[in-house]
């Protein structure tokens, strides 16, 4: 799929991860292009899946949410049965932001938000250990984060 | 937490449902509307509550089929040894986003590589060189099957 991809949509694409709030024209004026053939590439980059799409950005602290927490998941023998199950239900979770199927020591990883420790707490106890086919469980408490500015594009 | 009132809540939910939404749309489905709608936003704007927009990148759309998160544990007797590693993480491209946690591992982080032999290359030789590494686990990505920043508001 990348073989449609040149230059000038890299560069697009690096200046809409920097600044994903941007219209074509503000694109266009960056990358050197007009408004409507920047337009255009946007919308090629989204119909060909390389942009997903948009999401709105939110300060988490200033809305309350003070603890953002690293789960590593095993499942117990007897739920790997019913993956199915576990993945409908862990998704269901609205503070689970992040939910990967891995390789490795854990089979699953997550990324949960909650106010406080006792929010996450309880998120834990009511929802995560309450999981089909849950078994061991490790969580480890992010204390800072370094976005990445996607030099690879 | 100051100033989010029920109202700028809602219309949050209905921005991180669809960041597309006009204004005139966002005001007619919070039930309020457009003036008053306009200065909510340009006031959570303002405040840093709402700080832009994120596109979404489909990774293996783009030719990075690999994706490895790394947790890692540091030789802390080392003075410095969190601003060593993350200073010379950030020099590696292909290491995305980099967070530090409390809990078993210290530092985690993301690693995108086209292919499973790019990823041993990098891995070998820039990963393993990184300072004040004790011991490395590593996650492969399987499938994705949540990822979004939504807050429960």
């Amino acid at each position: 799929m990348t073989d449609g991809i040149d230059e000038t949509d890299r560069a697009i694409l690096r200046v809409l991860m920097a600044d994903g709030g941007l219209n074509a024209k503000e694109v266009g004026t960056r990358v050197g292009l007009s408004q409507p053939a920047a337009w255009r590439r946007i919308r090629r980059l989204e119909e060909s899946g390389i942009i997903r799409g948009r999401q709105i950005v939110l300060d988490r602290e200033k809305l309350g949410f003070g603890v953002v927490v690293f789960l590593g998941l095993r499942l117990a023998v007897k739920g790997r049965l019913d993956l199915a199950a576990f993945e409908r239900a862990v998704q269901a979770i609205p503070e689970v932001q992040l939910v990967q199927h891995v390789l490795g020591v854990y089979d699953y990883r997550l990324k949960i938000v909650a106010r406080d420790l006792p929010d996450f707490e309880r998120i834990l106890r009511r929802r995560i250990m309450t999981l089909p086919g849950i078994g061991a469980v490790e969580s480890n408490v992010m204390l800072t984060e370094e976005k990445s500015a996607a030099p690879l594009i | 937490m100051q100033s989010v009132d029920d109202i700028d809540r809602r219309l949050l939910r209905l921005l991180q449902e669809d960041s597309g939404l006009s204004m005139a749309e966002l005001a007619e489905r919070a039930g309020i509307s457009a003036g008053p709608c306009w200065r909510r936003i340009e006031r959570m704007e303002r405040e840093g509550i709402i700080l832009g927009r994120r596109v979404e990148i489909d990774w293996r759309a783009l030719g990075y089929e690999v994706q490895v998160f790394l947790r890692v544990t540091l030789d802390k007797i080392a003075p410095n040894a969190f601003d060593e590693f993350l200073r010379a993480a950030r020099e590696v491209p292909e290491i995305g986003d980099v967070q530090t946690l409390l809990g078993r591992v210290d530092v985690r982080m993301d690693v995108r590589a086209r292919t499973l032999a790019h990823y041993q290359e990098i891995y070998r030789s820039r990963i393993l060189a990184l300072p004040h590494i004790a011991e490395i686990e590593a996650l492969m990505l399987v499938s994705e099957l949540k990822n979004t920043e939504r807050l429960a508001i």
